[in-house]
């Protein structure tokens, strides 16, 4: 094998997390009353453009998220040895764009570096900025630079083009035999918007990301998209590979939020007396406390424990990523308090409805009663929290990097991105790709992160949901 | 809402009528003779016994006059008296008392003496401590915790007085280091030097158990290593022969303290409202601390009682030639105060300085190219935009050195063996320095080739005195070797191509490192990328500054990242962070590589107590060799600081020894009035396009609304 | 009303106290005493020594929690833990380890940290409505649509680059107001413009959206179907009705913050250059003063409580039903 599978600590969570959504959808597919929401939500077209936009950034994570080392050329073959850098799935794909690195900083599809330096031109030493090593390295002369860019934008533009059109031909095909439909009816229900979900916002997105990822992937064969960084490396990868931190540290955070707000916010409501007092005790505890300095805190015990346990983690992703784990844990810890306040209000409105106060008189066991009653009654609370805190992770991320205790700083993430960003601006002419990329791309995914959890608050939430 | 905001912006403009609408300074004229600048951290001590840092010397060194300081403009860096009538020069005596001559051999040198006579008529600056009544009692010696309550500023004491600078006052801050409610950060180097100092510790140590509510009174303890001669005159003894001792006297540790200052801040309720030695100095220096408000802003004024110095008028042609003694002569200090505002940013810092608000500026190496670019010859040069708005550029070499450390003591990469060192010089191939300059430092810094940096004694310039093991000279230039070298010594060293050629496993390494902030990404990123070249892999471990230390403690680095500031100009400085008996791990000092080559340290000992001269440059030579062949560091760079300089701001020659150098600065107000109007036009479009937008998003609200009415209506 | 108060403080006492164990244990987890003396001491120089003398003079030369050696209560009241919190149940704070006064700090730090936050609360509460209310106005016209999504636009927009954006744009390039900085009295106008500025744009995405929300519930209840009915004009209901009921849920939810407006925002002050309680805490955070960490956090907590209970009260107060019991 010319490889090793190396699963990090998150990719293990971010695994088992996609296994339990698939089974969720498995299991609400089969129940009506659970799928009828959905289908509301389905019916948005915000909702659904969003959703769209959020699948292609969870694929890029997904892919991000499969590890391997390389094996070393020339190990031996009985013993192998492998590379102490992880790669990624995502890294193979996108090959050069990983490698393909710079000196320094240079302008977004530029031929030349940012920087002046000495160069030698026919035996004398002038400064000036030098040729880049990759970007526009094909081009002969620099008056064909804007032809290139042209050519290849509209060559990645019709490849987004036919790509889209065959994807959309197939999935017409497929639903009209699905409706019994004959192919031009349903392209006309499509057109007229009747097909009863939102086909033509669906379409329209498919194919603008598709005409995107065309014009980039033509573009980035050439050329540094979103130019490079201090230390020559393309901004498009950072940008790219920062997808996978914001989407661990969205969703992981929830996952650890989940059983801690569930738990102790039903149980609080449901059984009263002490247990609520402690429940209240704790969580007015934590939410006193200011979170930056409780995650502070939390970074440095894992820091500490890295540091006397070296040897469990032999490479420096393996570093990154516990402490990634960390931030996302103690995030986890510090967030899970309103809630549980949430659960908690409703489960004391819950356990005093008649059939519940029956079920008890009945000498139905507590858990019986929370995992058939209250539970199910407070669900989608639960789900319009995780959608809605998700955005709220993504921001708090950059924030958190700014001030120090973010994720580690050779990971790539927006946030660290961002903080790199400040000393650029100060640079004249300033250095804006680096922040421009971080914010586009962050801005896309909280944007649709946004909409998406809009649209599942009014389907699901009885009490907005018929209000538009 | 609207209206909030006109009436808001309304309100803004009207405070700031008379000047730039960004004016960070409201309130006071931009004509004043006051120089503006900036600190980035609060300073933690400005008591002379414990302040040790940078930033805290800025002030310190203004305030505060040991008896010796640096000459302003001479090169190499020169002592010269302050408010000593001479430099002075030790006396040397044997264990029995018997006077030696002056090049007695160290060996027989039992206790050196330095007898220091002040100019007489030197007095303190306006200070509430010395302010006496009628009677010629002291006024504020005997205050009770009601009357202190109203103070917050040394300013609100409504009389102030001053003294005669007495030689008394310097012994008694010599026994202030030995105070154990003080901590001073020297007093256990000084213990090893100044006789009786360690004792005298311990006295007090034990006086402050035995009391632990009163104060200790240092007068009432005798220091057998500091006496006081006359009025004028003071001895200090030094143990055995320390050239080196002279430098210490022009560092504020060894700076006068009135004992009346410490009497009136031990006063109840002084300490509450931070009325203490460590934040209200009381000095003879050019300035005082008139203002200290750490979160805003520090400001320093000029000190009436000042004893009159003028501008030095001894300088090389050189500087005459870049003005630098237009001012010989002249009486001392030219401003009548400097502003120091808080500014954590880079940001900030920069747009301020670009718009005139500071007079000075560092330049951070991003935004470099603004600021300057190289000529054909290499010179750094200011762009046009930068001249065209008078600003001029000054660069020095700091003396200073950044190394990458080995720890000799892991099995890896340690140890003396022949095999280790080679693969240490590989390394120190590999790690690009010159690259590193040139991305991270725009070019301000200078490749090491060894652990004496410029303006050293010591120091050897070019082709003559670069490091054999990492250079080559080509073509009378300093080359690095290429990168094959480093391979080849990688393979002799048993890691062909980076793999043991016992075990064949890769060679993986560990750095350890203190980066953090904006850059560290890609500085880390960068060291990954220079071991890639000789395909060994790095794993680094970015760690917060206790980690480092606890690691640098213990032996548990592998390569760690470091740096070392001269404390004062001597190779000694420098040397002693590579003598064996000081040792990191088990002895504490400050050998963080845990370096201990016996030859080495043979001829250490004899270098520190040799007066400079060729004999001395001989030993050095030797050391080098011996340092540069062993490789325990990776000897990085000595940092260049560049600063900028408005054209307001006369000419200056930095100078990174002393601290003192803001009493020869002087600046022209009223160029730096008309430039600063003419570059802070407020740009009124942005608001006039922001009112159309409101227009345009309210009006069609406001008709539908029109329109709405009637309907209903 | 006055026993509940009462009793309601006396109940912040335990939580105070787990408050303060937890800060301390997080605390001296990774931070061990030396560590501390080593900070503060410096790096040039350091002995063993200096290093205990520091811990005996700072008070950190005891046992953490509990103290095996001495006899009876002192065991635990001769211990780290009991010498640094005791004394702040009286608010008395003590020195940080620079030596500075910490009461005194944060009664000159209050002060900047109020001038920013009090408002960015008022105009940015005031904002907020405003926007809300055309919003509702509007209701189902594309006005409401396109107002919403310019809402969640702006809530998808980190706060850290609406600050950036407000230095580089108005301060540097536009040179219309200083670009950090603070003084008190009149002069400090123009330094608190541009943060109160930049942090009421930053909030004012999920600020008038949930307040739209609020607004939208009060306009489907029968009170306001009965008061159209009668004739009143829409713009009259508007402010006369939902406006005014409206206001209960939003104020109530605003009481709960007032008190916390004494701490400051950590990052607008420390990008801001604004000397007040949110610059300080991040700067003993970093310089791990932990006397400083401390004392935030029980001012913080204790400002928190607070804030529950004028929340209670203010309840209490506009809706007649809610007894405090």
């Amino acid at each position: 094998m010319s490889f090793m599978p190396v699963i990090l600590w998150t990719d293990a969570l971010i695994l088992a997390l996609l296994a339990g959504v698939l089974a969720l959808v498995w299991f609400i597919r089969r129940h009506e009353h659970l799928r009828a929401p959905w289908r509301n939500v389905a019916q948005r077209p915000m909702a659904m453009g969003a959703a769209l936009v959020l699948t292609a950034f969870v694929a890029i994570g997904l892919l991000d998220s499969l590890h391997y080392r390389e094996r070393l050329p020339d190990s031996p073959p009985d013993a192998p040895q492998y590379s102490v850098e992880v790669l990624s799935v995502f890294d193979a794909l996108v090959g050069e764009l990983r490698t393909q690195q710079e000196k320094t900083y240079s302008a977004p599809l530029a031929t030349r570096l940012y920087a002046k330096e000495f160069v030698e031109r026919g035996g004398v030493t002038v400064r000036d900025y030098p040729r880049l090593q990759y970007g526009g390295a094909h081009l002969a002369h620099a008056s064909e630079h804007l032809p290139d860019v042209v050519r290849r934008s509209l060559i990645g533009l019709a490849q987004g083009l036919a790509a889209s059109l065959l994807l959309f031909g197939l999935l017409a095909a497929w639903q009209a035999r699905r409706a019994r439909l004959v192919f031009g009816a349903w392209l006309t229900a499509w057109w007229l918007g009747q097909l009863g979900w939102p086909g033509r916002t669906a379409a329209g997105m498919m194919a603008l990301l598709l005409v995107l990822a065309g014009v980039i992937m033509q573009l980035a064969a050439g050329y540094h998209v979103l130019g490079t960084d201090k230390v020559g490396q393309d901004v498009l990868y950072i940008s790219l590979k920062s997808i996978r931190t914001g989407l661990v540290i969205g969703t992981l955070t929830t996952l650890v939020t989940l059983p801690l707000a569930i738990g102790f916010g039903i149980a609080a409501g449901y059984f009263r007396g002490w247990v609520d007092d402690v429940i209240q005790y704790v969580y007015t505890v934590l939410n006193s406390i200011p979170g930056v300095l409780l995650i502070a805190a939390a970074v440095l015990i894992v820091q500490v424990y890295i540091e006397s346990n070296p040897e469990l983690f032999d490479t420096a992703a393996a570093r990154a990523d516990i402490r990634l784990l960390a931030l996302c844990l103690i995030m986890g810890v510090t967030s899970w308090t309103g809630l549980a306040r949430l659960l908690r209000g409703e489960s004391l409105k819950l356990r005093t409805l008649d059939y519940v106060e029956a079920a008890r008189a009945f000498g139905v066991s507590h858990a019986r009663i929370i995992s058939r009653h209250i539970f199910p009654n407070v669900f989608h609370l639960v789900l319009i929290a995780i959608v809605l805190d998700f955005s709220g992770l993504v921001l708090a991320e950059a924030v958190l990097s700014y001030v120090g205790v973010g994720v580690d700083p050779t990971m790539y993430s927006w946030g660290n991105m961002i903080n790199g960003a400040r000393l650029e601006l100060a640079r004249e002419p300033i250095v804006w790709w680096q922040l421009g990329a971080a914010f586009a791309f962050m801005f896309t995914l909280v944007l649709a992160a946004n909409l998406f959890a809009d649209g599942v608050r009014d389907a699901f939430d009885p009490r907005l949901g018929g209000r538009r | 809402m609207t209206r909030t905001v006109i009436l808001l912006l309304g309100l803004g403009l009207l405070g700031g009528c008379s000047d730039s609408w960004n004016n960070p300074y409201p309130g006071s004229p931009s004509d004043v003779n006051v120089l503006y600048s900036a600190f980035g951290e609060r300073p933690k001590h400005l008591d002379p016994a414990r302040s040790y840092s940078e930033n805290e010397a800025e002030f310190t060194g203004q305030i505060y006059e040991p008896p010796l300081q640096y000459h302003f403009l001479k090169r190499p860096y020169t002592l010269v008296p302050l408010t000593a009538e001479a430099v002075p020069k030790p006396r040397y005596f044997d264990a029995a008392g018997r006077p030696l001559a002056d090049d007695a051999p160290a060996a027989q040198i039992a206790r050196s003496v330095y007898e220091i006579r002040i100019r007489p008529g030197i007095r303190y600056q306006p200070h509430p401590a010395f302010a006496r009544d009628a009677t010629g009692r002291y006024r504020y010696h005997a205050l009770d915790a009601e009357t202190v309550a109203d103070k917050r500023q040394i300013a609100d004491f409504e009389h102030s007085g001053t003294r005669e600078l007495i030689a008394a006052d310097y012994v008694y801050q010599i026994k202030r280091l030995a105070h154990p409610g003080l901590s001073s950060p020297i007093f256990g180097l000084m213990a090893e030097h100044i006789v009786g100092l360690k004792a005298l510790g311990e006295t007090l140590q034990q006086a402050a158990r035995a009391r632990p509510a009163g104060k200790l009174d240092l007068n009432d303890f005798p220091l057998e290593g500091a006496e006081v001669v006359d009025r004028y005159t003071y001895r200090i003894h030094v143990k055995g022969k320390y050239p080196q001792f002279i430098y210490w006297l022009a560092m504020p540790f060894f700076a006068p303290v009135p004992w009346e200052a410490e009497v009136f801040y031990a006063q109840p309720g002084m300490a509450d409202r931070n009325l203490t030695l460590d934040w209200q100095p009381v000095g003879t220096g050019p300035y005082y601390l008139a203002e200290n408000d750490p979160n805003r802003r520090m400001v320093l004024r000029k000190n009436p009682y000042f004893h009159g110095e003028t501008y030095p008028s001894d300088g090389s042609d050189e500087d005459r030639a870049a003005g630098l003694l237009a001012d010989a002569g002249k009486r001392l200090p030219f401003l009548d105060a400097v502003v120091f505002s808080l500014e954590k940013e880079t940001i900030p810092y920069w747009s301020k300085f670009l718009q005139g608000y500071y007079d000075s500026s560092g330049i951070s190496s991003d935004s470099f190219d603004q600021a300057v670019q190289f000529s054909g010859g290499g010179d750094p040069q200011l762009t046009d935009s930068m001249r065209d708005k008078g600003i001029q550029l000054v660069t020095t070499a700091l003396p200073s050195l950044w190394y990458v450390g080995f720890n000799m003591l892991d099995p890896v990469v340690g140890g003396l063996g022949e095999d280790r060192r080679k693969l240490r010089q590989a390394l120190s191939i590999a790690f690009d320095y010159d690259e590193f300059i040139s991305i991270f430092l725009n070019g301000r810094g200078i490749p090491a080739q060894g652990p004496i940096p410029p303006g050293l004694f010591g120091y050897v310039e070019g082709v003559a005195g670069l490091n054999p093991y990492v250079y080559e000279a080509r073509d009378g230039r300093v080359v690095r070797q290429p990168i094959e070298t480093a391979r080849r010594l990688l393979a002799e060293a048993g890691y062909p191509n980076g793999r043991s050629a016992r075990t064949g496993k890769p060679l993986v390494l560990y750095f350890d490192t203190m980066a953090s902030g904006p850059d560290a990404k890609s500085r880390l990123d960068w060291m990954k990328k220079q071991l890639d070249k000789l395909n060994v892999q790095l794993v680094v471990r970015g760690t917060d500054y206790n980690r480092f230390q606890d690691k640098m403690r213990k032996g548990n680095a592998q390569l760690f990242e470091w740096g070392w500031n001269a404390d004062y100009p001597d190779p000694e400085n420098f040397f002693f962070l590579l003598y064996g008996p000081h040792k990191k791990v088990a002895s504490g000092g400050e050998n963080a590589a845990n370096y201990d080559n016996p030859e080495f340290n043979r001829l250490f000992e004899r270098m520190k107590d040799m007066d400079n001269g060729p004999a001395r440059q001989q030993v050095i030579d030797a050391m080098l060799e011996i340092v540069r062949r062993d490789a325990p560091w990776i000897f990085a760079y000595y940092p260049k600081s560049f600063g900028l300089r408005h054209g307001w701001v006369m000419a200056a020659k930095p100078n990174p020894m002393a601290k003192n150098t803001l009493k020869y600065r002087r600046i022209d107000p009223r160029l730096r009035e008309s430039r600063r109007a003419e570059w802070n036009h407020p740009v009124l479009w942005p608001i006039g396009l922001l009112a159309l937008a409101l227009v345009a998003l309210i009006a069609p609200a406001a008709i539908a609304w029109r329109r709405h009415e009637r309907k209903t209506a | 009303m006055f026993a509940y108060i009462l009793r309601r403080l006396l109940y912040a006492i335990p939580i105070l106290i787990g408050v303060n164990l937890l800060t301390f244990a997080l605390f001296f987890v990774v931070n061990t005493p030396d560590d501390m003396a080593r900070l503060q001491l410096g790096v040039k120089h350091v002995t063993p020594e200096a290093i205990e003398r520091w811990k005996a003079e700072h008070g950190y030369d005891k046992p953490l929690l509990v103290n095996a050696e001495a006899e009876g209560a002192a065991q635990f009241t001769d211990t780290i833990f009991f010498k640094h919190s005791a004394a702040m149940f009286a608010f008395e704070f003590g020195k940080g380890d620079d030596g500075r006064d910490i009461a005194n700090e944060i009664q000159t730090r209050m002060g900047p940290s109020l001038a920013i936050a009090l408002p960015v609360f008022v105009i940015g509460l005031m904002v907020n409505i405003t926007f809300a209310l055309l919003m509702v106005f509007f209701r189902a016209t594309y006005l409401d649509l396109w107002g919403v999504v310019l809402c969640v636009v702006l809530m998808s927009i980190s706060g850290l680059f609406y600050i950036i954006a407000g230095q580089y744009f108005i301060a540097k390039l536009w040179n219309l107001l200083p670009i950090s900085g603070f003084a008190g009295g009149i002069d400090g106008l123009r330094f608190i413009l541009l943060p109160v500025l930049v942090s009421v744009v930053a909030g004012l995405g999920s600020g008038a959206r949930w307040y739209r929300t609020i607004f939208l519930e009060e306009i489907g209840k029968d009170y306001v179907r009965t008061a159209r009915a009668k004739g009143l004009s829409e713009v009259r209901v508007l402010f006369r009705h939902v406006l005014k009921n409206g206001m209960i849920p939003i104020l109530t939810g605003a009481v709960v913050v007032l008190p916390l407006l004494f701490m400051g925002s950590l990052i607008t002050e420390s990008f801001f250059g604004i000397p007040g309680l949110g610059s300080y805490t991040i700067d003993a955070i970093q310089a791990q003063d932990f006397a400083v960490v401390r004392a935030m956090v029980f001012l913080g907590s204790f400002l928190y409580i607070v804030g529950l209970i004028l929340t209670d009260i203010s309840y209490s107060w506009v809706d007649p039903r809610v007894r405090l019991q």
